[in-house]
Parts: structure tokens; sequence; C-alpha cells
């Protein structure tokens, strides 16, 4: 299922300056792994040595937090829109 | 009377130019990778989250060198992240530190005290510090518009703290906050943006806003420095007891921001030899409805579980805390604890800090109370103890909490047969 993966401007240049690429998967997962397998670069920074997300970097599916919806194992549709974000503290 | 020579003859000396401000360079917490000074707070390695980096070797001034200095927080400014002289809100922090004897004894502690920031100039928060910070950190940068995600303090601090630098300000706010806090932020001219959603939302669409427009959103991509701010906090608590340290200290959660924040201001204070002696053990608050770091604490490990909010404590609504973890970290490394208060609990924490201390504190000043005599009654806070706590904001800001159980006063005319029989039936009440 091809889905559009939205990165933070810092990631850009491992991507050749792109900051939406299409990713293909059943799960979150496999679509983030899918992007990790064609922009090298990017894995180390999208998920742990296990494959699994980092406490510090979000990941949005539709703007709704992924942790909510079962994390990276959480299923993705043709034209859904994930964001990558770096967690940010407010207040 | 006419001006002599004498009088006009002795100028006072010309102040000493000031020092070009700069930003600190940074650090990555995770992978340790330093880069210059730039408005972003993200490692570009690893995303991790970027510190500045002090000069290790600077000259550090001595507690009477401190004391001399203007009533401010830039009198720590060897402990701020810039280098030269700050050019905005020079007049922020130093706010006072209260003697507490009524709570001390309903929390069965030795002493008391209240860090009073429902006072803090000019928006009446514990975020003009932060915004101090935060501000001069787009002084440094050249910025000319700044912005921030708020749950209401941070957005007055903002506002009011914009409007007078002159600068443009973008503030975006979940869209049903408090009234005071919307107008307390719109009366300043600010750009302000009502967002459908959770602060979490307004958060995460400020993170696209910074990273789009390039504007300097404190408490995104400005967070390095503006964080830094808080430390203050730390700081005078520790001047204003004498040069010296309370045994714990009691603070809201949010983001929790201001425990890191505390530990590492009350550390630098240590390093430094300003004091001496133990470290407090650091206790957050936080409301039941929106509890993310006192369950972490509570369950054990470092896998935060965001919330959705359900509680009237909006300031401290986040449900996904970035600095949770290290907020956890921070009150178990220095024997602290966490407790969490229902919405009734944190109304009845508002009427006893006015009543035992005459502060009227916003909705997280009642979780803060609330929280502390409920650490008290679980024996966290014992008999030797003296306790700061950490009240973060004014009362005033979210009159919506306190308007159905504060009494009604009775109305009367202008007359004195009036009064009488008034004041006899409340005195025999009482």
């Amino acid at each position: 299922m091809p889905v559009t993966v939205n990165l933070p401007s810092v990631l850009a240049a491992h991507t050749g300056g792109a900051r939406s690429i299409q990713a293909t998967g059943r799960t979150l997962g496999e679509a983030v792994a899918d992007v990790a397998a064609r922009y090298p670069a990017l894995a180390p920074r999208l998920r742990d040595e296990q494959g699994k997300p980092y406490p510090f970097v979000n990941f949005y599916l539709n703007d709704e937090d992924v942790r909510f919806r079962g994390g990276f194992a959480a299923t993705v549709q043709d034209g859904d829109e994930v964001t990558v974000i770096p967690a940010i503290a407010g207040g | 009377m006419p001006i002599t020579s004498s009088r006009i003859s002795a100028p006072a000396p010309a102040p000493a130019p000031a020092l070009p401000l700069t930003a600190r360079p940074l650090r990555c917490r995770h992978c340790g990778v330093e880069r210059p000074a730039a408005p972003v707070a993200i490692c570009e390695l690893c995303l991790g989250p970027l510190d500045p980096v002090y000069d290790g070797g600077r000259r550090l001034p001595d507690a009477e060198t401190i004391s001399r200095r203007p009533p401010s927080l830039w009198r720590y400014k060897e402990w701020l992240p810039f280098d030269g002289d700050p050019v905005w809100s020079l007049d922020c922090g130093f706010t006072p530190l209260i003697e507490a004897p009524a709570l001390a004894r309903r929390l069965g502690v030795a002493r008391a005290w209240v860090k009073n920031d429902t006072v803090s100039h000019p928006s009446l928060s514990f975020k003009d510090r932060v915004v101090a910070a935060g501000i001069n950190a787009a002084a440094a940068f050249g910025l000319e518009t700044i912005g921030c995600a708020s749950t209401g303090n941070l957005a007055n601090a903002v506002a009011a703290h914009a409007a007078r630098a002159g600068l443009t300000a973008w503030v975006f706010i979940p869209e049903d906050l408090e009234r005071g806090k919307i107008v307390g932020t719109s009366v300043f001219g600010t750009r302000l943006v009502r967002v459908r959603g959770t602060y979490d939302d307004v958060n995460r669409l400020c993170a696209q806003v910074a990273d789009r427009f390039g504007w300097g959103i404190v408490n995104v991509n400005l967070r390095g420095y503006y964080g830094e701010g808080s430390k203050t906090v730390a700081f005078e608590i520790a001047e204003q007891l004498g040069w010296r340290l309370p045994t714990a200290v009691v603070a809201p959660m949010a983001g929790g921001s201001l425990l890191t924040k505390l530990r590492k201001g009350f550390g630098e204070f240590l390093d430094a030899g300003l004091i001496h002696g133990q470290p407090p053990r650091l206790y957050g608050a936080q409301a039941s409805g929106c509890a993310p770091i006192v369950r972490l604490l509570e369950r054990g490990g470092s896998t935060l579980e965001p919330e959705l909010p359900r509680t009237i404590c909006r300031s401290l609504a986040i449900g996904n805390p970035a600095d949770g973890v290290s907020a956890a970290q921070a009150m178990r490394e220095t024997g602290g604890w966490a407790a969490a208060v229902s919405d009734a609990e944190l109304v009845e924490g508002i009427r006893t800090l006015a009543a035992d201390v005459g502060v009227f504190a916003e909705t997280a000043g009642g979780v803060t109370v609330a929280g502390a005599l409920a650490l008290a009654r679980a024996d966290h806070l014992r008999g030797e103890d003296e306790v700061v706590l950490c009240i973060t904001g004014h009362g005033l800001k979210t009159l919506e909490a306190v308007l159905d159980v504060v009494p009604e006063a009775p109305v009367i005319g202008p007359r004195l047969r009036d009064v009488i029989p008034l004041i006899e039936s409340l005195e025999q009440r009482s």
C-alpha cells in the first residue's frame, strides 16, 4: 500500500532533499522498513537496531500519534500520510 | 531651585558598553555531537534533543557578587546559555520565596516555603523565565518573529515579551483554554491561533510550523536555550534560603522540563561551590486526568505511555510529555516521588494555598499543593523536611476552576441598617 512519509527538514539531507517520500507496507513498521531499505542513511534515525521506534521520535498516522494505534503495528492504507516529528517539550 | 555648577559637575559614570549577545553552541543529549549555535533543537544525526554547551573555564561569580546584582534572573547570567549581554526581558525573575508556617503544619514538615511565581513579571507565571531566555536566543539569531505552542501560561508570556520587544508573535493554543489565558494573550496584539485539538496536537503542528517558516518558536526550535531559563527557579531558591538547600522541592509537571531543570540548577550551584550538601529530593505533581509521568514513575522502566488529557488543569494537560522520561529519572535519582490528584483535590489545593499562604494560584498551583499533601500523607515528606513548593502561575488566569466553590458575596444597599444585621449574622456563624 503506498503511503506518503513526511520528514522533518533535518532528515532531508539523507533523501537528496526530498521532504515527502512514498513507501509501501501493510503496517507502519513495514512502511518505515521500506523507507529504511531505500534510504540506508535514514534507517538508524527512524528506528533502533531492533527495528523499534525511539522514544524521542514520534510518528503520526494521519495526524494521530501512532502510539494510540498500536505503534509500528498500526495498519496503513493506500493514501495514508505518515509524519515523523522529533519529540519536543512544551508547556 | 537653580542648578548649580557643583550639582552638574559630577555626572554619573557612563554604563559599560553592552557586549554583543551570542548564543552558546549546542550538544546532542543522546549522541554527544556538538554543533554551532543555531535556532534548532534537534540533532541532525540522531534526532536527539540539543542542549547548550557552557565554557567550563568561564569565570563564575561568588555569592557576594551575585547578591549585589540587580534582582532579576540575569544575576545568574553565567549559567544562562549566552555570551555577552542580554537585550530583552532584563526585568524577569527573582520572585518572592515566602515562608508558609501554616502550610508546613498541614504538611507535617519542619518548614515550608512557596516559590511564588504567581507574581512573575510581566505575565504572572514562571514561563516568563523561559521566555526571557528564548527571546534573547531569538535576538542572538536575528529572528523577528517568535511563537509557541502553549497550554496558556507560555502563550501569555510570549505575547507580553514579544509586544514590548516589538517582535511579531504567533501563538498556537488548544481552542478551549480558559478565557483569562486567551484574553491575556490576545490583548498584546498577538497573532493568536486556536487549534481544534489537544495541546499535543498543537505541539505537533508547531514543530511543523517551525520547520516550514523558520520562526523562533521558543519551545520548539529555540527550546535548548529557552529551557535553561527554568534553572533560575533553583538558583533563586538556593540564594533566597541564604545560600543553602531545602531537603525537598515539589513542582508541577506538564512537559516535565521544570523538574529536570531544577535538578540541573541545584547541581550547577553545588558544582560551583555556592551551596553545599545533599541535592533536594524532587517531587512532581500532575492531575490524575493527565498523569503520564506519575504513571511512568509508578510503573517503572523508561517507556512513557501518552494519554489523552481529561482534567480542568489545562496548564498541565500534556499527554505526551517530551521530558517525561528525564523528569522521572530526576525524581528517582534524587530520592523523590510523584503524586496525581483529582480535579476536586486540585481545587481544594487552590483554596488551601489561598487560606494558608495568601497566594492565589492557577490550577497547576492547586495540583502542586494537593500533590504535596498526598505525598505527605504517604510519608514521602517527613517531619524534619524543609520543603519548597513551586507555585507557577496566578489564579486570575483560571477563574473558572474556583467560580463554583467560592462563597457568593452578599449584596446590600449602601445603608448602615443593611450592614449591621449582616455583620451580626456572619459573626454568629463564625
